[in-house]
């Protein structure tokens, strides 16, 4: 017991210190939950729209693709789970990773943690108390969104497994982080490592969902999916990822207890003693920062690329099975089937790739706070140039990234037996969407220029973009509210034709953005 | 004297709380000035404003006779900065750091640069994560050190440095002195200052309460005083200047306004000498005085209004 000695004290010091953000990832992931319920509930008022809807979707790959397997999707709850199921559950995985990541490495690797330990603190309380307050978050969004659900109307028994799902998806990539958090002594890592983890059980359950489903067992989300919410429940696959969230943290403890305070299991090796020719300029020492976390969004698009394009064959062989849906489709404006796929696809790819857009802005937010500007800015470097290395890793990076999204995904279909002359086009609808990334940068830019404390509210930003991209039908979201969104004003190719003028006005808009920014960077205190 | 730092009247306000009230601040070409004041002074600040990272709120300031706000850029050229809490890349050993801030500044003696890290004995291939504090100020001080920039900017440059490595700052500070180059030293160490410093300025509360040489401000403070006495120290406490009379027997201590210290001696004399220990007013002295609270109670003969 003298391990976790004022643990309690430090679950009171993280509620106080994060309770903004605490209360703002649960409330934002369980209401998401609610309203998929409120506007499926209103998209399909009748039975016989569910059956038409179950129709379109049951054996169609690429629905499949992005929202899990078809199960219940003849009931609302059905439909309700395929909707919000997947995209809740890697909401849940990001809250947790990101809970765990900042508060047990981040704290550690701040010296914050040093002071903490140096009182009659035991060792595991930190981390303790981190646990705590996750576990907590994820019985919350677990509870709120069941009872919501059950609220809605939906069945009891449906309900209290997706909120079950969700608590449990949480609290396995809460472990993922901590035990990442032990071996690397870089909270950027322990990031970076457990979003791949998240990134690849979502590929690994689109693998097994569109084949024969015994892949999803490997996936954490594949294998809460296999609880089938509201399609004959079964608790027992929720088990074994309790159980391997468990081992998890047990591991991450024992770790815990073999390395020093502040080192992780993998110590540093020596560095060049003397720089490189490129580190003699902002640009340089902007790429040597970022280098590392462009090549993590990097490989992160092109397995996802390749995923994507990898089974859109599966998609032209049930246009070719099911002829007369796919005209009923046509005949209500649906387009191309592939086409849209693909179209959802590169959106899809090009959001994530907003991320890294919007974090590289932010390196320039982190090294302010971290008052590694100061000695740059006090060389000969102007505040513009400096931040123009860390804005041109971003725009053009986030293009760097479009361009692999596009390629991947050709390439693979082709592979896969699609067409060849895919690639070029798939490339080109890729870089489509660089104009709105640009926008999206701008905004982290002149958030940063002018309200340097209000960062974070372009990951909002960001988030309610994925949610307009991804849940806006289903949410029935106002035609205005959607049309907020840089990548909605996108033309969707390939499904849709090309249209210059949004195009322009979205990268005029970014510009005008990132002057802003500029110009409010010179105005005020550095610091 | 030409200067190289003139500030008059500065004012910085960070929302309600005035950091710097009026301050001024002259530093001639080529003298090493002390900067001393208590903590939250605004030390740092008035040289976060001499960088151009922070605008000042009012008053004038010339840094190597050009604006630092506007010409930030230009003047940086001349100018190596230490601050005062080193952050430095995490991933980045400390070799690449001094080349990356020698490069940037344009301006990197590469011999010198292998000389310091020698002198410091500081092994440059070490990520700078596991540096220690006295090693990241290593850092800081030999990618200022290496430059042959016109005027330093040192902020609290040795706290975290060992006593060894005091001495071989205050050697290097010594040849930059003898190149003609200026130094602003804000320091609480004051066995550097009187070391080191040509002139100081004291500050407090965002405005500074006394300027001048050593020997211009030593002539403020006290003389201590301890004797042995043949008769009973009668008179001693009714003369001008005499402070804090304590009688131990026939020993007594006092503390003697430097200007009154003649009188003193006189009447010490009158009264038999048998045994005399003398301290010459030292920094710390002026030090305390100034940061004590004493100081809004009795204004000081010297201060400026």
């Amino acid at each position: 017991m003298k391990d976790l000695a004022g643990t309690a004290e430090l679950v009171r010091l993280v509620l106080r210190r994060d309770r903004v953000r605490i209360a703002v990832w649960i409330l934002g992931i369980a209401l998401l939950v609610i309203l998929t319920a409120v506007g499926v509930k209103s998209l399909f008022p009748t039975q016989k729209s569910i059956d038409l809807a179950a129709a379109a979707i049951q054996h169609n790959p690429g629905a499949i693709a992005f929202n899990g397997p078809a199960q219940g999707l003849d009931t609302l709850g059905g439909q309700v789970a395929f909707q919000a199921g997947a995209f809740g559950m890697v909401a849940v995985g990001l809250m947790s990773l990101f809970m765990i990541g900042r508060l047990t490495r981040g704290d550690e690797e701040a010296g914050r943690l040093e002071l903490v330990r140096s009182h009659p603190v035991g060792i595991h309380a930190p981390v303790l108390a981190a646990l705590i307050t996750l576990t907590a978050m994820n019985v919350a969004v677990g509870i709120l969104s069941s009872a919501g659900l059950v609220a809605e109307g939906l069945p009891i028994a449906g309900s209290l497994v997706l909120g079950a799902s969700f608590c449990v998806v949480g609290l396995f990539f809460g472990g993922v982080a901590l035990v990442a958090a032990q071996v690397t002594e870089n909270t950027r890592v322990v990031y970076g490592v457990s979003g791949a983890l998240l990134g690849l059980a979502y590929v690994l359950r689109i693998i097994g969902d569109i084949g024969d489903g015994t892949v999803s067992w490997f996936s954490p989300i594949g294998m809460a999916q296999k609880a089938r919410p509201y399609a004959g429940e079964r608790w027992w696959p929720l088990l074994p990822m309790l159980l391997a969230a468990a081992i998890l943290v047990t591991l991450a403890f024992q770790l815990a207890t073999i390395r020093d305070h502040g080192s992780g299991l993998i110590g540093p090796r020596p560095g060049r003693g003397t720089a490189s020719a490129n580190l003699g300029h902002p640009l340089g020492l902007a790429l040597r920062l970022q280098r590392g976390s462009l090549m993590g969004w990097g490989v992160g698009v092109l397995v996802t690329g390749i995923a994507y394009g990898w089974i859109a064959p599966t998609l032209d062989s049930f246009v070719k099975a099911n002829k007369a849906l796919v005209e009923m489709m046509a005949r209500a404006g649906v387009g191309s089937l592939t086409n849209t796929y693909f179209a959802t696809s590169l959106r899809v790819m090009a959001l994530v790739a907003t991320g890294f857009a919007i974090q590289a802005v932010f390196r320039l937010r982190s090294e302010e706070s971290a008052l590694r500007a100061e000695p740059v800015l006090a060389t000969p470097v102007s505040r513009w140039r400096w931040a123009a290395s860390h804005l041109a890793i971003s725009l053009t990076g986030s293009v760097a990234l479009l361009a692999a999204a596009g390629l991947a995904t050709g390439v693979s279909y082709g592979l896969a037996g699609g067409p060849w002359s895919s690639v070029p086009r798939l490339l080109g609808a890729a870089l489509v969407y660089a104009p709105a990334i640009w926008l999206m940068a701008g905004f982290a830019t002149i958030l940063f220029g002018v309200a340097p404390r209000l960062v974070d509210v372009a990951w909002a930003v960001l988030a309610g973009s994925f949610v307009i991209g991804l849940l806006g039908d289903v949410l029935r979201l106002p035609d205005w509210i959607v049309k907020l969104s840089p990548f909605e004003r996108t033309p969707a190719l390939p499904a849709a034709d090309l249209t210059v003028l949004p195009l322009a006005v979205l990268t005029l808009i970014a510009a005008v953005l990132v002057f802003g920014g500029l110009v409010g960077l010179r105005r005020r205190d550095i610091g | 004297m030409t200067s190289a730092i003139a500030i008059s009247g500065l004012v910085k306000k960070f929302g309600s709380t005035r950091a710097l009230d009026a301050l001024d601040l002259k530093v001639g070409t080529g003298e090493v000035h002390g900067f001393l004041g208590p903590n939250g002074a605004g030390k740092t600040t008035t040289i976060r404003i001499l960088l151009g990272l922070l605008r000042a709120d009012g008053g004038s300031v010339a840094l190597l006779g050009g604006d630092p706000w506007r010409d930030a850029v230009a003047l940086h050229r001349r100018l190596a900065y230490v601050p005062g809490e080193v952050s430095l890349w995490p991933n980045l050993s400390g070799g690449e750091i001094i080349d990356l801030l020698g490069r940037l500044r344009g301006d990197l003696d590469r011999p010198r640069r292998d000389e310091l890290l020698q002198r410091f004995e500081l092994d440059p291939t070490k990520k700078a994560r596991t540096y220690s504090k006295g090693n990241r100020q290593k850092v800081a001080l030999v990618a200022a050190l290496a430059s042959n920039a016109e005027l330093l900017l040192l902020d609290e440059p040795t706290s975290g440095l060992d006593p060894l490595m005091e001495a071989v700052f205050q050697d290097c500070i010594r040849e930059v002195k003898a190149q003609g180059r200026t130094v602003l030293l804000s320091s609480h160490i004051l066995a550097e200052v009187e070391a080191l410093c040509d002139r100081l300025s004291i500050i407090r509360l965002g405005r500074n309460v006394q300027t001048g040489t050593l020997q211009e401000l030593r002539h403020l403070t006290r003389t201590s005083i301890t004797a042995e006495l043949r008769s009973p120290p009668d008179g001693l406490e009714a003369l001008p200047g005499v402070h804090g009379l304590e009688v131990q027997d026939h020993q007594v201590h006092i503390s003697v306004d430097s200007e009154h210290l003649d009188v003193v001696v006189r009447r010490l004399g009158e009264l038999g000498v048998t045994s005399l220990v003398c301290h010459p007013p030292t920094l710390e002295e002026l030090f305390l005085r100034h940061y004590g609270q004493e100081l809004e109670k009795e204004p000081e003969p010297g201060r400026r209004t």
